[in-house]
């Protein structure tokens, strides 16, 4: 007997929810308990009454699957609105991320060219090392480290995305 | 002015407010001021069971017949844990249930203490919704909006957890209505478009099928009404998943009986061969659809459900609606006004002929009772006092759902999302009481009844003349049928070994005791058991190697049915294996 696996497509989520205790767990649980993935997930308090989170999630799956993610979040009763930035139209995604590079002499000049290239910007130096702070969307970010990798990276500390459609509405 | 009370005494006040009756519970620390609370005020009733799954169970089977929900009382740690059964079997059946566990001191939160258990974690996936109150001044509102989320859109059980400390604590009880949810609410009535196209497609069907569910139960009784409306509108044939039993008469001529695995011939050969399919207020649950491929291939699917999650999440519908099935069924029978079906005249042919097939026959036996007969024996018996019936889970169930013919909702109380063992016992115990002038028989097997035999004890404190009548083969009875069909009748831990005295044991509790072993006891059995107005076992012996007929095999297409006779042990596939 095989177990089968499907093709997936990359979906991201916005998930408006109560800000109460709990509701993360909640959010990931029903990830775990109904066998979906989750690529990515940021979560913060979004409103001037501390009331509203907003999460992201990047999840995966062929679209029916990704149909019955929305399905079941939106019955949770502290979700407000699920919103499938993918499906919606053009949106921007931007991840925050930290890299630590070691390097001496002309793998520092490179470092901080590759840098500049990226317009990521050294947040703390040492003679031997950099911590670079990078926002973009995650493959600019993935780019960054893989050159970084070359010289000496260290470690790399990212955010996870959140996202927004484009224009002037709220989606 | 201010009206300050404990929390226990306006967790109270907010019960009586919503209507409750009674609350089935059991006592212990962490709860201790709720029932010093109950005590002193006297306005609603509690039932002690013996087990908190008795206490769940119990609460569903007051919710499933009287339509209300139910409320359990339940101590922090083991009460909370004991309890998660019979939430998720709420859950699962999507029954309304508001559930309320002590919990340690908030100081003691988190620190291991004393019967401590993260009972929001643990109930956060078998419950609709929970909540941990951490002030008393919450509490008012918390109980009514759980109240308003069990009952309405799908219903489910509500947890809320409430510490020690916020029991003792004061705060000041609200006037009146209080609810602080800005945002739950589901969707009752469906869009007008979609109901037109739903009438459309019914209308041209040429081979109709109305595939309904406990949606409709659920949805109240006027919802079974306008289901028979529907019904004689169209004229389509009526089947219904197990849940579903009542909410269409079982004597009516166009009733193909339960559909799926245990199902019958007719009902799912409709369900293969329909041209339209309308699915009321069921999930296509994988008891139902068997092979998702050769599922009804040729047919148009309309899905009316009021969980949209439901809609796509395993059958593919060309047509979902969302909605209460009583508000859809209205909005349908609104524009249907006097339209007609196509001609479905060769269709009800067909269905004859699959009729005449007669698969519920099973060969009888001169010195054993077939457990089929005796279920028939007590519908026949019973059928005029409009019985409500509750189940175990096993071979039992399913003879139950295919011999005892149900006519109205609300009679039929079965566990079966989660097919929980020990359910029909509390069940009864908790029909009884919400219908005290109601014959209520608990259908079991001698192996189900034993998970929560110790609420026979309950029937007896509450004087609730329930009847337990057990369909004794000494064996688990479904798992020994499934051994013969795929484990060459390895027979692994399904026999059961000392079985008590089912006789003496009622009489141990206070209960009556019958026994039937032979034909010549049958029917003097049962009604030495309707005669008795007290509690009743009867500890009917049935022929220990019957089995289920027809039936789908799992990962098997509804064509592939077995009849009586036609099972051969071992032909199993290893694919199919693995949906058992």
């Amino acid at each position: 007997m095989k177990i089968e696996h499907r093709h997936a497509e990359r979906h991201v989520l916005n998930v408006t929810v109560d800000n109460e205790p709990g509701i993360l767990a909640k959010i990931t649980g029903l990830f775990t308990a109904r066998g979906y993935n989750i690529d990515s997930l940021t979560v913060a308090d979004i409103s001037e009454d501390h009331h509203i989170s907003r999460i992201t999630v990047v999840t995966n799956g062929p679209p029916q699957v990704i149909d019955q993610i929305m399905a079941q979040l939106d019955r949770l009763v502290p979700v407000h609105k699920v919103v499938d930035l993918t499906e919606e139209g053009p949106h921007v995604e931007r991840e925050l991320a930290l890299i630590k590079v070691r390097g001496r002499g002309d793998d520092r000049v490179e470092a901080l060219r590759l840098a500049d290239v990226f317009r990521a910007r050294p947040v703390d130096t040492t003679t031997e090392s950099f911590i670079f702070e990078l926002t973009g969307p995650p493959d600019k970010i993935d780019s960054f480290v893989a050159l970084m990798r070359e010289i000496g990276l260290v470690e790399v500390g990212r955010t996870g995305i959140v996202g927004m459609m484009r224009g002037s509405q709220p989606a | 002015m201010s009206d300050e009370r404990s929390g226990a005494a306006i967790l109270v006040e907010s019960l009586v407010r919503q209507g409750v009756e009674f609350v089935f519970g059991y006592p212990g620390g962490a709860v201790l001021p709720i029932y010093d609370e109950l005590f002193t005020d006297q306005r609603i009733r509690h039932i002690l069971v013996r087990h908190e799954a008795g206490a769940a169970h119990a609460a569903e089977g007051y919710a499933r017949s009287t339509g209300k929900p139910g409320v359990v009382l339940v101590t922090s740690g083991p009460g909370a844990t004991n309890a998660i059964t019979g939430i998720a079997d709420a859950y699962l059946d999507s029954i309304p249930l508001v559930v309320i566990t002590g919990q340690v001191a908030t100081n003691l939160i988190g620190t291991d203490a004393f019967q401590e258990a993260d009972t929001i974690g643990l109930t956060r996936h078998c419950s609709k919704h929970n909540y941990l109150v951490k002030d008393p001044a919450d509490l008012a509102s918390t109980i009514e909006e759980a109240f308003e989320i069990a009952t309405t859109g799908r219903p489910g059980p509500v947890v809320i957890d409430i510490p020690k400390n916020v029991q003792v604590a004061t705060a000041d009880m609200p006037a009146g209505a209080s609810s602080r949810r800005r945002r739950y609410a589901p969707q009752t009535v469906g869009a007008p478009e979609e109901i037109l196209h739903a009438v459309e497609l019914i209308a041209g069907a040429e081979r109709p099928v109305l595939y309904t569910g406990g949606g409709i139960i659920n949805s109240g009784p006027r919802a079974s009404d306008l289901l028979r409306q529907l019904q004689q509108r169209t004229g389509a044939p009526v089947t219904s998943t197990l849940m579903g039993l009542g909410a269409f008469p079982a004597d009516h001529p166009d009733w193909l009986g339960m559909l799926g695995m245990h199902g019958t011939l007719e009902a799912n050969m409709a369900m293969n061969q329909c041209d339209v399919m309308v699915c009321i207020g069921a999930r296509f649950d994988d008891r139902v659809t068997g092979r998702l491929e050769a599922f009804s291939p040729g047919s148009k699917k309309i899905h009316i459900d009021i969980d949209r999650a439901s809609i796509n999440k395993v059958v593919p519908v060309d047509l979902g609606i969302v909605g209460d099935c009583a508000s859809v069924l209205e909005q349908l029978l609104e524009i249907w006004g006097e339209r007609r079906t196509g001609d479905i005249g060769e269709w009800k042919a067909r269905i004859a002929g699959w009729r005449a097939r007669d698969c519920l026959a099973y060969p009888e036996r001169k010195d054993e009772i077939m457990p089929q007969k005796a279920v028939q024996r007590l519908f026949d018996l019973t059928r005029e006092r409009d019985p409500i019936i509750t189940t175990e889970v096993g071979q039992h169930q399913m003879w139950a759902a295919q011999y005892f013919g149900f006519m109205g909702p609300n009679k039929w109380l079965t566990s079966g999302g989660l097919g929980t063992m020990g359910y029909g016992l509390p069940a009864a115990i908790g029909a009884q009481l919400g219908n005290p002038d109601s014959l209520v028989i608990d259908i079991a097997g001698e192996a189900s009844i034993q998970m929560n035999i110790q609420e026979l004890g309950t029937a007896v404190q509450f004087r609730l003349p329930v009847k337990v009548f057990i369909l004794n083969n000494e064996y688990m009875g479904m798992v020994r049928q499934w051994q013969e069909l795929t484990y060459e009748s390895r027979y692994s831990n399904s026999y059961s070994d000392s079985l008590p005295d089912f006789v003496k044991l009622a009489e141990a509790y206070g209960w009556k005791g019958v026994r039937i072993s032979s034909h010549s006891e049958l029917d003097e059995g049962i009604a030495a058991m309707l005669d008795h107005d007290g509690p009743v076992i009867v500890d009917c012996h049935v022929s220990k190697d019957a089995n289920c007929f027809p039936m789908i095999p799992s990962g098997a297409a509804h064509t592939d049915m077995l009849l009586y006779g036609d099972m051969v042990a071992g032909t199993m596939e290893d694919e199919a294996k693995a949906l058992v």
